[in-house]
C-alpha cells in the first residue's frame, strides 16, 4: 500500500508509486536514465528536457518515457 | 571516360548521396545492425519508437550509439501506430529524443494482419504534423489519388508500398508506382514489400527517387552482403532508368550484321 508519503503515477503504462521523487528530473534520476537518449511525456505533452527539473509530479499523471529502437 | 551525371537525391531541402533508405528492425544485435547499415551505405536510417525497458542497466548499450546521427540522418518512424493521434504523439517524441529534428516518416496501420496503411488516419496526422512544422515522409497505399492528396496537403516524400510489409513479394502493382512517380513533384520511395535486389531495382527503374526496406536485409542469410547487393540494385536501377532502356519487340533482332556473312 502506498504511504502518505507517496505520490501514485502511470509511468509506461504501468502502477508507480513515486517515493522521494517530485519533478520529472528526479524521476529520470530515480530510473537511472540520467544522461541517456530518452523523451518524455506526460498527460500526453511533452516535457522538453530543459524542463525536466522544473516539472513537478502530480498524483494521477500518465507519464512515458521512450527511446530509439530498431525498426523500418 | 565522361563521367555520368545525376542529380541530387533532395528531400525537403536535405541533399544525399545515396537513394536507399534502410531500418534498424529485426537484427540479431547492434553488431549485426550496425555492419548492414555500413554495408547498405544509406545515408538515412529509420528506427522505432518505443517505451524505455525500466530497470535496465545503466551502461546498456543504445541504438543511437550504433547509429549516431553525427553520422547518419535518422528517420524515426510512426510504425506500431493505428490511429492519427498516437502517430502524432510518436513523432513528437521523436522530436524531442532528437533534439528538434523534424523529419518523420508517418505510417498508420490498419490492421496487424495486413499492417496496410489507413490512409484515413494518415492523412489526419500528415495535416497536424505539417501544421506542427515537421517533414513528413509518408508511407501510404499505392493509390495514386491518395498520393497526389499528401502531396498537396505538403508531404515532402510519398512512400508507396511495393506489397505487405516484411512480406518480400515485391512490387505487386507497378503501374500504379508509375502512375504515382509521374504525376509527383516530391521524391516518390518504394517502402515496403522489397525482396531482393531485383526489386529494388525495378522500383528505380520505374523512376522512384529511392527505395525504403528493412526486412530484405535483417532476414537474409547474410545481411551484410545483401545491404552491399541493394546499395548495387539501387544504383544500377536508377542508371538503368536515366539511360532508358530499349524498345520492347515482338521479335528478334540481330545484334550481329546479315551482311558480309560467309554462308551461302
Amino acid at each position: 500500500m502506498p504511504t502518505s508519503a507517496t505520490v501514485a503515477i502511470t509511468l509506461n503504462g504501468e502502477p508507480y508509486d513515486l517515493a522521494a521523487e517530485r519533478t520529472a528530473a528526479e524521476l529520470v534520476e530515480a530510473l537511472g536514465l540520467t544522461g541517456r537518449r530518452i523523451a518524455m511525456e506526460i498527460n500526453e505533452e511533452i516535457v522538453p528536457r530543459s524542463q525536466l527539473s522544473a516539472t513537478r509530479l502530480e498524483a494521477g499523471d500518465r507519464v512515458e518515457i521512450v527511446h530509439a529502437i530498431g525498426g523500418g | 571516360m565522361t563521367l555520368l551525371q545525376d542529380t541530387p537525391f533532395t528531400v525537403a531541402g536535405r541533399t544525399f548521396a545515396s537513394r536507399l533508405l534502410v531500418g534498424t528492425g529485426k537484427y540479431k544485435d547492434f553488431d549485426e545492425t550496425a555492419q548492414a547499415i555500413a554495408a547498405s551505405e544509406a545515408n538515412i536510417v529509420t528506427f522505432a519508437v518505443r517505451r524505455t525497458n525500466l530497470g535496465q542497466e545503466a551502461g546498456a548499450p543504445n541504438l543511437l550509439d550504433v547509429i549516431p546521427p553525427s553520422r547518419y540522418t535518422l528517420l524515426p518512424n510512426t510504425a506500431g501506430c493505428y490511429t492519427a493521434k498516437d502517430a502524432v504523439r510518436t513523432c513528437r517524441l521523436a522530436r524531442e529524443l532528437l533534439d528538434g529534428h523534424n523529419l518523420v516518416k508517418l505510417e498508420v496501420l490498419g490492421d496487424d494482419t495486413t499492417l496496410y496503411p489507413n490512409v484515413v488516419e494518415t492523412l489526419k496526422a500528415a495535416e497536424t504534423l505539417l501544421a506542427d512544422g515537421f517533414d513528413v515522409m509518408v508511407y501510404t497505399s499505392d493509390d495514386p489519388i491518395v498520393a497526389r492528396e499528401l502531396e498537396a496537403m505538403g508531404c515532402c516524400a510519398i512512400m508507396p508500398l511495393g506489397s505487405l510489409i516484411g512480406s518480400g513479394h515485391g512490387i505487386q502493382n507497378p503501374h500504379n508506382v508509375r502512375l504515382i512517380v509521374e504525376q509527383s513533384q516530391v521524391p516518390v520511395l518504394v517502402d515496403a514489400g522489397i525482396g531482393t535486389a531485383s526489386d529494388a531495382a525495378m522500383a528505380m527503374e520505374l523512376g522512384c527517387d529511392g527505395v525504403l526496406l528493412n526486412t530484405a536485409i535483417a532476414h537474409a542469410r547474410e545481411p551484410q552482403r545483401m545491404a552491399r547487393a541493394m546499395k548495387l540494385a539501387v544504383e544500377a536501377g536508377r542508371e538503368a532508368f536515366l539511360a532508358g532502356r530499349m524498345p520492347r519487340r515482338q521479335s528478334a533482332d540481330p545484334s550481329s550484321p546479315f551482311a558480309g556473312r560467309i554462308n551461302g
